[in-house]
């Protein structure tokens, strides 16, 4: 192993053989000209637009009304099965009726796969790209759990959503694992249609809590 | 040296003018790609559009790819030691042979006999697939278009979409006659639509990655500073390999390290919208080495060689290795949406894959690699398109010039022997008028036989070409004739 690690390094150096010796990784420029943020308006109003344009729903919510919201969707789908990760706050599920599971101890997939949706809270939202990001922590749960269950209810403050993808990069924590989701899955294999819904949830719905 | 290199390029396959000829027959193919291409062109030109700094991304991106490629050796080592630090286990690989017996010695190791994957265009280039099945082991493609390829025993034709060449009825044949042999059967009133065929998927595949322990993925790209792997898909089944197994194998070409994390803020921009033109994809996966209680507790990361270091001497090549795989200069080539991918003859098609295959395999080691920096009208719209402006007619131009040189000393290809006559006859303005006159004459007698061919050494060029019909006088004898002379 160690033997074919030195082999590609020699060869690495030897095909750089034209890079002088004192030139250092930071001295090849790189011009970081570009906006941080594309956004124009309020961008809890563009967060809403660009989620919806992936045909996802987004409801929006007062800190108040939010339970009762997250209560009315989830009968809506027929919920009764709901995964609620560690963490999540339970004033939010206070209203809904159904039964919940538990993820301590970890849900095998089989059982994710029985559950009709699991409802999370989110690291971060991305206005201009429509996109929440889950990076594991409280009340998101484990990466599993919003991948396995057919629908998935992400519950997000507005303060959180961030204007654009550099902004949002910048306040990530790179040692823990994180998902971007733009939408609910989709496929544009067959002809470049797009279509949504393959392996991850088929419904996406986003509750953002106003404030 | 780097040892053998397999399957960049399919055994056996003809130079593209040949497979492009027959290609260009199939009237189904030319539909089903200037439908694809068409639409995918406009809507990323929409998707481009809407960041009025795209022009400085995209020079931000070639310039943190020009500085990746300039200490290649530093990026690699440090993200050796962040995967490591973080729990991965890095694994350094020579060649296609060498990258497969590693993945499945792991695979072996775990005691399993099936594997899910995720689409990725480096363990493709390495034949894994195959190599597996030789080990027992069998490996069950997870991107939709990958498994119409798969369970259709074909060949993929774009790096996106590679079943860009079947239209929806095809795939719904392809599917009743062939998911029952691999598992979970199409339904039997399945129709073309295309929601109807990607919900078969789901229940095809879903059995699989409940079941699965070992995953092997690509990546698209990983960060030196924190250790960071990055793997951008739409549909989630890449969430299901990258989360469910215990066990996660990633095979990345030594050219897809990154800096910095932050460098995500450019290529998280540039790469949706040049690939599936959308402002962002449905998922990003980012992982960090292993993360105790979430997704897999083993993870191994295989830095790949393969032809990539000498790409990387050649200094007017080197920035194919730039490439990020978004596939956008496949769809705005009028020579990729004619003949289509499977004309490539490699794993890479299109104009990025005319620059890339040579190289990788090595420039006058194959006749067919050799043929694919021809296959090109020079337009630039590749150079346009491309997110990390790479600047590929440039370099089709300079690899031309490789592949004649590395033909000097035997016998001298057409190309040159032209070339070299070229010379000859624009030296000299009385042979070039004699030359005219020539191919007035010339002209008349194609023009009689009704045929678009010529004989001799220049039969190759005409065998994909139609000869236009030179004019019955040239230039220099109309401008006499008309009394400017």
């Amino acid at each position: 192993m160690s033997e074919a690690k030195d082999r590609i390094l020699a060869r690495v150096r030897s095909a750089l053989r034209d890079v002088p010796r004192d030139e250092r990784a930071q001295d090849v420029e790189v011009t970081r000209d570009y906006v941080d943020s594309h956004a124009t308006g309020d961008v809890a109003d563009l967060f809403v637009e660009r989620v919806e344009d992936y045909r996802a729903t987004v409801v929006r919510a007062t800190e108040a009304d939010a339970p009762a919201e997250i209560a009315r969707i989830l009968a809506e789908h027929a919920v009764a099965n709901l995964v609620v990760p560690p963490g999540f706050p339970d004033a939010l599920v206070a209203r809904y009726q159904g039964s919940r599971l538990s993820d301590d101890p970890p849900l095998t997939p089989v059982e994710l796969d029985a559950s009709d949706g699991v409802i999370t809270l989110a690291a971060r939202g991305i206005a201009l790209t429509g996109t929440i990001v889950l990076d594991a922590g409280p009340g998101q749960g484990r990466r599993a759990l919003s991948l396995v269950p057919d629908l998935h209810l992400c519950v997000l403050r507005a303060s959180q959503v961030a204007a654009d993808v550099p902004v949002a990069v910048r306040a990530l924590t790179p040692s823990r694992p994180t998902t971007f989701i733009s939408g609910p899955s989709a496929t544009s294999d067959i002809e470049l249609d797009r279509v949504e819904g393959v392996h991850g949830p088929r419904t996406l719905i986003v509750v953002l809590i106003s404030g | 040296m780097s040892g053998e290199q397999v399957n960049v390029v399919w055994l056996g396959s003809p130079t593209f003018p040949k497979a492009a000829h027959e290609a260009l027959q199939d009237t189904q193919l030319r539909g089903n790609l200037k439908h694809a291409t068409t639409t995918i062109r406009d809507k990323r030109l929409r998707a481009v559009a809407e960041l009025d700094d795209w022009e400085t991304l995209r020079l931000a991106g070639s310039q943190i790819k020009d500085r990746v490629m300039r200490h290649l050796d530093e990026y690699l080592l440090q993200l050796e030691a962040s995967v490591t630090a973080a729990g991965g286990v890095v694994h350094w690989a020579e060649d296609a042979r060498e990258a497969n017996r590693i993945v499945a010695e792991l695979v072996r190791a775990k005691g399993a006999t099936e594997v899910v994957k995720i689409k990725s265009m480096a363990t493709q280039e390495i034949g894994l697939n195959e190599a597996l099945d030789e080990e027992g082991i069998e490996a069950t493609e997870t991107d939709l278009a990958e498994l119409i390829v798969q369970l259709n025993d074909d060949r993929p034709s774009h790096i996106l979409v590679p079943a860009i060449h079947r239209n929806r009825t095809e795939i719904r044949d392809i599917f009743r006659r062939e998911m029952g042999k691999h598992g979970v059967p199409a339904p039997q009133d399945l129709t073309d639509e295309p929601r109807v065929l990607a919900e078969a998927a789901r229940v095809h595949l879903r059995e699989k990655f409940l079941r699965a322990t070992v995953a092997i993925s690509g990546a698209n790209f990983a960060c030196a500073d924190t250790g960071t792997v990055g793997v951008v898909e739409s549909e989630g089944n890449g969430r299901m390999c990258l989360t469910l197994p215990e066990t996660l194998i990633t095979v990345m070409g030594l050219e897809k390290v990154l800096p910095s994390f932050s460098d995500l803020e450019v290529f998280l921009q540039l790469l949706p919208r040049s690939s599936t033109a959308e402002r962002m994809n449905p998922y990003t996966s980012l992982w960090t080495g292993v993360t105790p209680g979430d997704g897999p507790q083993e993870f191994h990361l295989i830095l790949l060689d393969n032809g990539r270091t000498k790409t990387l001497a050649d200094t007017e090549g080197r920035s194919a290795l730039h490439c990020i795989r978004c596939s956008a200069c496949l769809n705005v080539c009028p020579v990729y949406e004619r003949t289509g991918g499977r004309s490539y003859g490699s794993v890479y098609p299109g104009p990025i894959g005319a620059v890339l295959t040579p190289q990788l395999v090595g420039v006058g080691t194959s006749e067919h690699a050799d043929s694919l920096p021809f296959a090109s009208t020079l337009c630039g719209a590749c150079y346009d398109a491309c997110p990390v402006r790479i600047d590929i007619p440039e370099m089709l131009v300079h690899l031309r010039a490789k592949v004649v040189d590395s033909h000097r000393g035997g016998v001298p290809k057409p190309e040159a022997l032209a070339m070299k006559g070229a010379q000859v006859v624009f030296g000299s303005p009385r042979r070039l008028a004699m030359a005219e006159r020539l191919g007035a004459v010339g002209g008349r007698i194609i023009g009689i036989g009704g045929g678009r061919w010529l004989p001799g050494p220049a039969k190759k060029w005409t065998g994909a070409r139609d000869v236009p019909v030179p004019a019955k006088e040239s230039f220099r004898t109309w401008w006499r004739k008309a009394g400017r002379g």
